[in-house]
């Protein structure tokens, strides 16, 4: 344990030194405030709209932005030492492979929560205020969990990446990876999910669709944030086919949380078998 | 015997490539044991398998009694340093920092850092960032952390290479002083003049096969190679020669001034003798087989493995 966090130390000290940490952490902010202020736009006025519409959107762009910068903040992570020669170094050290994996992960990890919360954070209280609706609590909830979801939804993808940055052996490999990646999830696996949907002339639809949005964590993402108000539940055709006590807001975010332990799960199988 | 490292009948096998082919070597406490070969001989590949970053195909490999693995306990792997070849360290730390982490990884206590520093020669360059720096520096910065932790067991895959004559003389004296603290330390090199006389053993590796191994003296023995005398003076004729060749040795003239005797050690002293007699000899030079001229003979002579593989001292 005392190991991996300091790995973890040294990999979340290397966020704050490059710059990644600001970086990440302006980038949700003036990405809140800015959908925020002009949200309102096409009703024809500009100014801070309701955190609740704030959300929606917000998580509309996050499921582009948080997948791309998780996988840019790891596609390296162990192949990038490998190229640089310290992996045979470190592994001679008193630190099992397993554990110098998940100490890059946790430090990827820290590095990504630290920078939601005070990207998002930051720019929801000022929302909030300007906004007068300091008092509701509910909708501090909503704005909490959006802020969990988000970090549970980079971490996946920082999982993912340390899965990549294994399996590969050079850097430029993985980063063609992780691209393919955040397309698959991104934005191909939802229009093959619309055509089969389409080419089935909406008989097909039902539970079965909504079982197979589970295997793309930007919809489970998007389902835990939407599922939470009911107005827009309505609107969105995605989230009104998943009903049911799987497709609550928490269990979501424990369907997340799965998400983000399978791939780490096989990176750590896969990087012990690749060393010996 | 007190073995810290033992190869055991050792094959390993990349593909088709045979790495590794039969080796059986063991490593004393408190040894100095030079691994000496061309590249490609097996010297990093015995390494690794010592450091459990691989598995013998065949054979049994034990470091302190324990067959090693990356899953070896904490405390086992705490006592082995490693410096490997042509290391490199993280560009965007500075020297104290990447020290540093490795201390923390290893366990060892944070002064120790600041007196390896000192101890190496960088606690000057310490601030600055390693990307900065000479492949030199960066070599004494890579025994620095091998030595963290005070390793029973030190491994040093081409030490040397990148160091300047200075900063060679110093590593060798680190060397000495470790020996003194009675550290087991298993150096590899392709250069062979320098390592000579801070050795106690050497193997000798070719292809994969252990070639020879033995102290020096023993190998040189075993290898029965020839002295060289070589002389200078000024003398009217050469006659005397004559009683050289008699002794046992053959005479090749240089120059004018300079003959080289060549011929068995067991003959120096007689030589010797008849040599300090000539008028006008001016300066003798005794030219004991380098370890270069060892090396070459016996990768020449791959038969002398048979009566040579296993030398445990």
């Amino acid at each position: 344990m005392h190991t991996i966090l300091i790995v973890a130390a040294k990999e979340f000290r290397d966020g704050l030194r490059n710059r990644w940490v600001l970086a990440i952490t302006l980038v949700f902010a003036l990405l809140a405030v800015g959908l925020s202020y002009f949200g309102a736009a096409a009703s024809g006025s500009v100014g801070f709209t309701s955190l609740a519409t704030t959300i929606v959107s917000l998580a509309s762009l996050a499921i582009f932005l948080i997948p791309l910068i998780a996988l840019l903040l790891s596609y390296d992570s162990i192949v990038g030492e490998e190229e640089q020669g310290t992996l045979l170094l470190l592994l001679t050290y008193p630190l099992t492979p397993a554990q110098l994996l998940i100490g890059k992960f946790t430090g990827h990890a820290a590095i990504l929560a630290v920078s939601t919360l005070l990207g998002f954070g930051g720019a929801g209280l000022l929302i909030g205020v300007l906004s007068d609706q300091v008092a509701s609590f509910e909708l501090w909830h909503a704005f909490g969990f959006f802020i969990l979801s988000a970090t549970l939804l980079g971490w996946c993808f920082i999982a993912i990446a340390q899965l990549l940055s294994v399996l590969v052996g050079e850097k430029s490999r993985a980063a063609g990876l992780a691209l393919i990646c955040w397309f698959w999830f991104v934005l191909v696996f939802d229009l093959l999910l619309l055509g089969v949907l389409v080419m089935g002339e909406g008989r097909s639809g039902g539970q079965w669709l909504a079982w197979l949005l589970l295997l793309n964590p930007t919809d489970v993402f998007r389902l835990a944030n939407l599922a939470g108000f009911e107005a827009v539940r309505e609107y969105t055709g995605l989230a009104a086919i998943a009903t049911g006590p799987l497709f609550r807001p928490y269990m979501l975010a424990a369907i997340l949380a799965l998400w983000v332990c399978m791939p780490l799960g096989l990176a750590v199988w896969r990087f012990r078998r690749r060393v010996v | 015997m007190n073995a810290i490292v033992e190869f055991i009948d050792v094959n390993k096998r990349f593909g088709k490539v045979q790495a590794l082919e039969q080796l059986t070597l063991s490593v004393q406490a408190g040894e100095i044991v030079g691994l000496l070969g061309h590249n490609g001989a097996g010297k990093t590949t015995s390494m690794k398998l010592i450091l459990g970053l691989l598995r013998p195909t065949r054979g049994e490999v034990r470091v302190m009694g324990k067959a090693p693995s990356l899953q070896s306990s904490h405390e086992h792997r705490r006592r082995i340093g490693f410096l490997p070849e042509n290391v490199s360290f993280y560009q965007q730390l500075s020297g104290r920092e990447v020290l540093r982490y490795f201390a923390r990884l290893k366990g060892a206590a944070l002064p120790e850092v600041e007196r390896l520093l000192e101890r190496v020669g960088l606690a000057a360059a310490a601030d600055r960032r390693v990307r900065t720096w000479s492949k030199g520096m960066r070599q004494r910065l890579g025994l620095a952390q091998a030595l963290l932790a005070e390793p029973r067991l030190l491994m040093l895959d081409e030490p040397t290479a990148g160091l300047d004559p200075a900063a060679t003389r110093e590593f060798y004296d680190t060397l000495d002083e470790l020996r003194g603290r009675g550290t087991t330390v298993l150096l590899s090199s392709h250069v062979l003049p320098g390592i000579e006389g801070h050795i106690d053993r050497a193997a000798i590796l070719g292809q994969g096969r252990l070639l020879a191994a033995g102290s020096l003296d023993a190998l040189r023995a075993q290898a029965a190679l020839p002295l060289t005398i070589r002389v200078r003076g000024r003398w009217a004729s050469q006659d005397w020669t004559h009683g050289i060749s008699a002794a046992g040795m053959s005479v090749r003239p240089v120059n004018g001034r300079q003959l080289e005797f060549t011929g068995p050690e067991s003959s120096k002293l007689a030589v010797l003798r008849l040599l300090l007699d000539v008028p006008g000899l001016e300066d003798v030079d005794v030219m004991p087989p380098s370890l270069d001229a060892l090396y070459a003979h016996f990768n020449r002579a791959p038969t002398h493995r048979e009566n040579s593989s296993c030398t445990p001292s």
